[in-house]
């Protein structure tokens, strides 16, 4: 009886504390994308309000386009986001295969070494990283950020995608042993399609990171031509004087593609959980 | 076509051995059963006839060649595993034939091939469908297809009825002595189903902590066990152990009677008891005593009996079905 007068108490409670989350999470998108589309004194004066017949403006969104080159910076970034997690995906998925499913010496502690990563922040590096670049002559390239972002994503995509490797069938990798599946075969074409969720997930939690970050583009690649879209924004932003419209209608813009990938990956994610796997 | 030799098998993880120097000759078309507890090394023993494990010493002929080294694929063998382990994207027809197209077979012969042994097994109706799409059972027979389509030396069945249900087991087991029949192929089968033994094998090797303890036909099994170990292993329910200076025996230290080779009677016979607990089954009465010179006793018999708790009666051992153990658990010659 008390079981069931609770239940929808507690949906309820729950429910309502999701919602609360999501309403601040979601605050200061809605504050960037409402403030985007009006003129620069309702952004001061009414920062809360939606723009009305009167302060509605485009004013920041043709300043964007007219200053700079925009488009330029979003291919940046979205070269160097996608190249980063597929490379991340790839070799995550390579090292975290072969800690799960061999056994050889030192493998404990390799995966360990390998998990450090997570703890330690790459940005500690620096220093290192920009004198290696430099030497390297890949200063103001893309290739400088790619190779970062996958050192940086590597360590939590091989962290997750070992445990769950761990939960592939061993009875199905050596049903394709029998078969005469090469080792490679065995990786991509029976568990590779098993841990597609973990593979989406990890893709999220890499994308996202890449695509904000703003150190490592003003220090390796602060060049017009290698600019992404956090660093083209920060143009509008100066030490007397911050064009706002401009600023807030650039980081309308850089939300899009995000958005565009995230759906794109939760949707393997539930395709994945939902696709039924061994028995 | 499929003759199996093993010659002193080691193998260790670590610092534990698994198999303790393993010896076995299977001949062309013998169905072999290894049987044995759990973590006894059987399901190794199995893996390193197919090349998943490597063998720390020792060495495993198929047909004669020597196959230390050679991948499982090149091995002549083809195996069935408990979780069926079919590749989830394919449908049924290319998880059978995918181990031909890797071995580079022509297609025709691929579709021959399969269409022989999804006949064999009736999975005609299946055959555009994906594992997920199909049943227990049929998800065994297709794992059962898979192995047929590559016509191997030797078929190696690893606990293969362990996930299905109790009537599904009785069916498939049925059709797997039908296709051995049919087949004439050497198999090697493992399981901890003493039942699956017994109905299967033509040979049971009997498997302890990683060394064999009996080989033999699953009635020498029965009659004539060679320890104390087998003899408790195979039958049920398990033999009663008695140690034999209660009944003022000296020929041995333990005496082992089966629960069938003893019967009661409410008026007289050798050992005096009381009844514990009757389990009716309808065609046994398996009745459990507490007798004065024994010990707890389990007695079956046949047919349907009256018998309560807190009864006394008189259980009576068949003489001659006596076995005799010596100190070392091993079985004194028969009536010396």
């Amino acid at each position: 009886m008390s079981k069931a007068r609770s239940a929808p108490l507690r949906t309820a409670l729950i429910h309502l504390a999701l919602i609360s989350y999501t309403l601040v999470a979601l605050f200061p998108v809605f504050l960037t994308l409402v403030n985007s589309f009006k003129n620069r004194n309702a952004i001061f004066r009414e920062p809360m309000s939606l723009p009305g017949p009167s302060t509605f403006s485009l004013i920041g969104y043709e300043t964007v386009i007219a200053q700079g080159d925009f488009l330029g910076y979003f291919q940046n970034s979205l070269i160097v986001t996608v190249v980063s997690i597929a490379l991340v995906l790839l070799f995550g998925a390579m090292a975290a295969f072969a800690l799960s499913e061999y056994r050889f010496r030192g493998n404990t502690l390799l995966g360990l070494y390998l998990a450090l990563g997570i703890m330690i922040p790459i940005r500690l590096g620096t220093v290192a990283i920009l004198q290696g670049m430099v030497a390297a002559g890949l200063v103001n390239t893309l290739t400088s950020l790619i190779l970062v972002y996958t050192a940086q994503g590597l360590p939590l995509a091989i962290f997750i995608l070992s445990e769950f490797m761990r939960t592939v069938s061993d009875d199905l990798k050596n049903a394709g042993r029998i078969d005469g599946l090469s080792e490679y075969s065995i990786f991509f074409r029976l568990v590779l399609p098993l841990v597609r969720p973990a593979m989406a997930t990890v893709a999220v939690f890499t994308m996202i990171p890449i695509w904000n970050d703003l150190w490592f583009p003003l220090i390796l690649a602060p060049g017009e031509e290698t600019k992404t879209v956090t660093l083209g924004a920060q143009m509008f932003i100066g030490q007397f004087v911050t064009n706002w419209n401009a600023v807030l209608s650039a980081l309308s813009l850089a939300i899009l593609p995000v958005m565009v990938l995230y759906v794109i990956f939760s949707r393997q994610l539930i395709r994945g959980i939902t696709s039924g796997a061994v028995k | 076509m499929g003759s199996l030799q093993l010659k002193s098998i080691r193998k260790a993880f670590g610092t534990h051995d698994v198999l303790k120097g393993i010896d076995l000759d299977v001949q062309d078309g013998e169905f072999v059963i290894f049987v044995g507890p759990s973590g006894c090394g059987k399901s190794t023993l199995l893996r390193t006839i197919a090349g998943l494990e490597d063998v720390s010493s020792g060495s495993i002929r198929i047909d004669g060649q020597e196959v230390a080294g050679i991948p499982p694929a090149k091995r002549g063998i083809a195996m069935v595993f408990q979780s069926y382990a079919l590749y989830p994207h394919l449908t049924v027809k290319d998880n059978m034939g995918l181990g031909l197209k890797q071995a580079g077979t022509e297609k025709a012969e691929i579709d021959t091939r399969v269409a022989k042994a999804s006949g064999m097994l009736s999975l005609d109706p299946y055959l555009a469908r994906r594992p997920a799409e199909l049943s227990g059972g049929q998800r065994q027979r297709v794992a059962i297809g898979r192995a047929i389509v590559r016509e191997p030396k030797l078929f190696l069945f690893d606990e293969p009825l362990s996930n299905l249900d109790a009537a599904l087991r009785v069916q498939t087991r049925l059709e797997i002595a039908a296709l051995h029949r049919r087949l004439k192929a050497t198999m090697i089968y493992v399981t901890h189903d003493q039942v699956e033994a017994m109905t299967l094998a033509d040979k049971i090797v009997v498997l302890n902590s990683g060394a064999i303890e009996q080989v033999g036909s699953p009635m020498e099994l029965y009659n004539k066990p060679a320890n104390i170990f087998v003899a408790g292993f195979i039958g049920s329910p398990q033999m009663n152990f008695i140690p034999a200076e209660k009944l003022d025996d000296t020929s041995a230290k333990t005496l082992g009677i089966r629960p069938e080779h003893i019967s009661l009677s409410r008026d007289s016979g050798d050992w005096k008891g009381k009844v514990v607990h009757v389990e009716h089954l309808g065609a046994d009465t398996i009745v459990y005593l507490e007798t004065e010179v024994t010990g707890l006793l389990t007695v079956r018999l046949f047919g349907e009996h009256a018998y309560k708790p807190d009864d006394v009666v008189f259980a009576t051992p068949d003489r001659e079905r006596l076995h005799r153990f010596d100190s070392d658990d091993r079985a004194v010659a028969v009536h010396p």
